[in-house]
């Protein structure tokens, strides 16, 4: 008895925040979703799944996911690989370490209006990229860096990543931090190399690690929107819409309550599944115990 | 991190939007939204509310300022909720219209119909069916703010008045070294001026009236402004990467390159001294601007004394007690009206205030404004938010090279009809 009331009382005001702040919503806007509504007056105009097809089946918004996608896969092929080396090299003992591993963190720090902003500046033609590329006799890599469509979401991706990146390394230098120095010894014993070291006792004992970074990052690159919304708006020509700028594009900018809940749902739907799956087949291991 | 920002945003505005927001309105108290969220227009409308309490004592105003962008998203839900404020922040035309489904916004029409008279054109952008729901405090009219120093450095005397001359200038201004032109293509709107402005000048005034009424562009007319804008790129006026250009925030913006001097001109509202000035440190910037309206096009059927504008306004609301007409009229009057010119703030509705006008260009802006046979509302705010979006954003990806005139024309009619 004393248990449940314990527990009614620990667990009742996170339970009803969750409830009223993360539920309710969801199935709100999924009631909304089965509407033409333009925000006025009340729902009347039932279109069912009407709004669903017209998410799904319009280019801009297939183009929109295509563009979520190629950040997915870039972050994973790009952003990992780098993150992985750069913790390695700073859990060695070397001079300025803590320096290092300050600058390499902060830019996690800054929001992600002021990483937009700042950039915006930085990337402007014949800005501080330019100037650098010219002076460095590169003169020939500079673009149109925001303004050509085929350029810009590599442009945003390389911004992304430049505020991600620490976040990578601080959970995997903890991740290091973790793994006991006796079995580096003891693979160094047995004659095993730097590069064997890191391949068969490193890597593999990072692995909850990196899954958890693997599971945050594709959810993070599903979701982006504060980067691309200031930098780009979407543009130029859709070039760099994500789903979550799709849905303020359509859902605030043009009064479309309806269809805009329409693309929530579907939004929150990949993700959703996304975490299920990953979940279920990735962090199983990881989190077994913790999850029951 | 920025999974659970985004989330939280999202549920934020959901919760919202399943809440209603609140405002207060009892008898005598009048709630007041307006984007007067810094000076000079803040400590203005203050100083409008205390002198209306001053002269009416049972009628207490309170004023709660709202970032212009976040009135797209309040005032729905304002007017969804049951307490909505007494008066509200309004562009008119098709958002306007909208915002009528709910009820909730006062037909004005009998209350104001004694002294709007005056106002002339300007106040019609608020009318829906005839019937006023808003009522304008100012007024923008769209045309070319351009460099005396760098047209001179061109050795153009005279600004351009048909697209011929406006075309030999570009080349003058580029053969002088200077980029003619600049455009905040990010936004997409600026765009949407270029294209409006060959719609009015290729489309009879009927036609374009008819057009937005019925939400389609049938006409061949409007394929034509498409075709227009396709020549004025094919001369490549605008400055290197504009499509990434944004319109007003920054140096390296469009109005922060003609502030500077880097470009010649840019086709922008009456606003824009004020938003150019914030954006460079050149003292004697005001006397080096100038202004000429939208050229006129060889042949076009569009009268050429149409010009592209809009305003700002207010609407009151259902909820809003019996003084809000009267404090309308109150701030359309000659005295508000001539603070709000001497501010600076905007062009006044009210010819009364237009000595108030200090600059002599915004002057001249004024005085053609008066003379303008007809003030287009921007064809965004004319038509139904949806449907102007959907416009903008055809023409916005049209001037990025995807699209055709007649595809640009066809969006407007698609989007009335739902189709994405």
């Amino acid at each position: 008895m004393r248990r449940r009331l314990e527990l009614a009382l620990l667990l009742g005001p996170a339970l009803l925040l969750f409830v009223g702040f993360v539920l309710v919503p969801i199935i709100v806007a999924a009631y909304y979703s089965l509407y033409d509504w333009q925000g006025f007056g009340a729902l009347t105009d039932f279109v069912g799944l009407g709004n669903y097809w017209d998410v799904l089946g319009g280019n801009v918004f297939q183009g929109a996911v295509g563009h979520n996608l190629v950040i997915v896969v870039l972050s994973l092929v790009v952003q990992l690989p780098v993150s992985v080396a750069i913790a390695l090299l700073l859990n060695r003992k070397l001079r300025g370490r803590a320096a290092l591993r300050l600058i390499v963190f902060a830019p996690y720090v800054l929001s992600e209006a002021t990483t937009a902003v700042i950039w915006l500046l930085i990337l402007q033609p014949g800005g501080f990229t330019d100037q650098a590329l010219t002076f460095l006799g590169l003169h020939g890599v500079i673009h149109q860096w925001l303004a050509d469509p085929q350029v810009v979401l590599f442009t945003l991706f390389a911004v992304i990543t430049w505020k991600y990146l620490g976040f990578g390394i601080i959970l995997l230098l903890a991740g290091l931090q973790g793994i006991p120095p006796e079995l580096l010894e003891a693979a160094a014993l047995d004659g095993a190399s730097a590069g064997q070291a890191v391949r068969r006792v490193v890597l593999p004992l990072l692995g909850p690690t990196i899954r958890i970074w693997i599971f945050l990052s594709v959810i993070g690159s599903l979701q982006v929107f504060d980067i691309v919304w200031i930098m780009t708006l979407g543009g130029p020509a859709n070039a760099s819409t994500t789903m979550a700028t799709y849905l303020i594009d359509h859902g605030f900018k043009r009064y479309e309550f309806g269809y805009g809940s329409a693309v929530a749902v579907v939004l929150f739907i990949i993700c959703f599944a996304f975490a299920l799956v990953y979940q279920r087949f990735a962090l199983r291991r990881d989190t077994e115990g913790a999850m029951g | 991190m920025r999974s659970i920002r985004l989330c939280a945003a999202v549920v934020a505005a959901l919760l919202v939007a399943a809440c209603g927001s609140s405002g207060t309105t009892g008898s005598g108290a009048l709630t007041w939204w307006h984007n007067g969220t810094s000076d000079p227009l803040k400590s203005l409308w203050q100083s409008v509310a205390d002198g209306y309490h001053a002269a009416h004592p049972d009628v207490t105003i309170s004023i709660d300022p709202i970032q212009n962008e976040q009135f797209q998203t309040k005032v729905p839900l304002a007017l969804q909720s049951d307490s909505p404020p007494g008066l509200y922040q309004q562009w008119g035309g098709g958002g306007e219209a909208s915002q009528i489904k709910s009820g909730k916004v006062l037909d004005l029409t009998s209350s104001v119909s004694s002294w709007i008279g005056p106002l002339g054109k300007a106040a019609e952008g608020w009318q829906v069916d005839g019937k006023q729901y808003g009522v304008p405090f100012d007024l923008h009219v769209v045309g070319f703010w351009y460099r005396k120093d760098l047209f001179q450095k061109a050795q153009i005397t005279t600004p351009p008045a048909t697209m011929a001359d406006f075309y030999t200038d570009i080349d003058k201004l580029r053969a002088a070294g200077v980029t003619p032109v600049a455009i905040g293509s990010k936004d997409r709107w600026p765009d949407a001026f270029y294209w409006d402005y060959f719609a009015v000048r290729e489309c009879s005034t009927d036609v374009v009236k008819q057009s937005i009424k019925a939400q389609k562009l049938d006409d061949p007319c409007w394929r034509k402004a498409g075709d227009d804008l396709t020549a004025l790129l094919a001369r490549k006026p605008f400055q290197e990467g504009f499509l990434g250009t944004p319109a007003q925030q920054g140096a390296g913006s469009s109005a922060g390159m003609v502030a500077n001097g880097q470009a010649a001109m840019e086709l922008q509202g009456d606003w824009e001294p004020g938003t150019m000035a914030a954006l460079t440190e050149d003292k004697d910037f005001a006397s080096k601007l100038g202004w000429f309206p939208f050229p006129t096009i060889e042949g076009g059927a569009g009268d050429p004394g149409v010009t592209l504008g809009g305003g700002d306004g207010f609407s009151c609301t259902t909820a809003a007690p019996p003084s809000c007409p009267d404090f309308l009229k109150y701030i359309d009057g000659a005295e508000v009206q001539t603070k709000l010119a001497a501010a600076g703030i905007g062009l006044p509705v009210n010819p009364d205030a237009a000595s108030a006008l200090k600059d002599p260009t915004l002057r001249q802006v004024f005085d053609f404004s008066r003379k303008a046979t007809y003030i287009q509302t921007y064809l965004d705010i004319a038509l139904p938010t949806s449907v102007g979006q959907a416009l903008d954003d055809a023409i916005a990806n049209f001037v990025a090279g995807k699209g055709t005139p007649a595809s640009v024309a066809a969006t407007v009619g698609q989007a009335a009809t739902g189709d994405r």
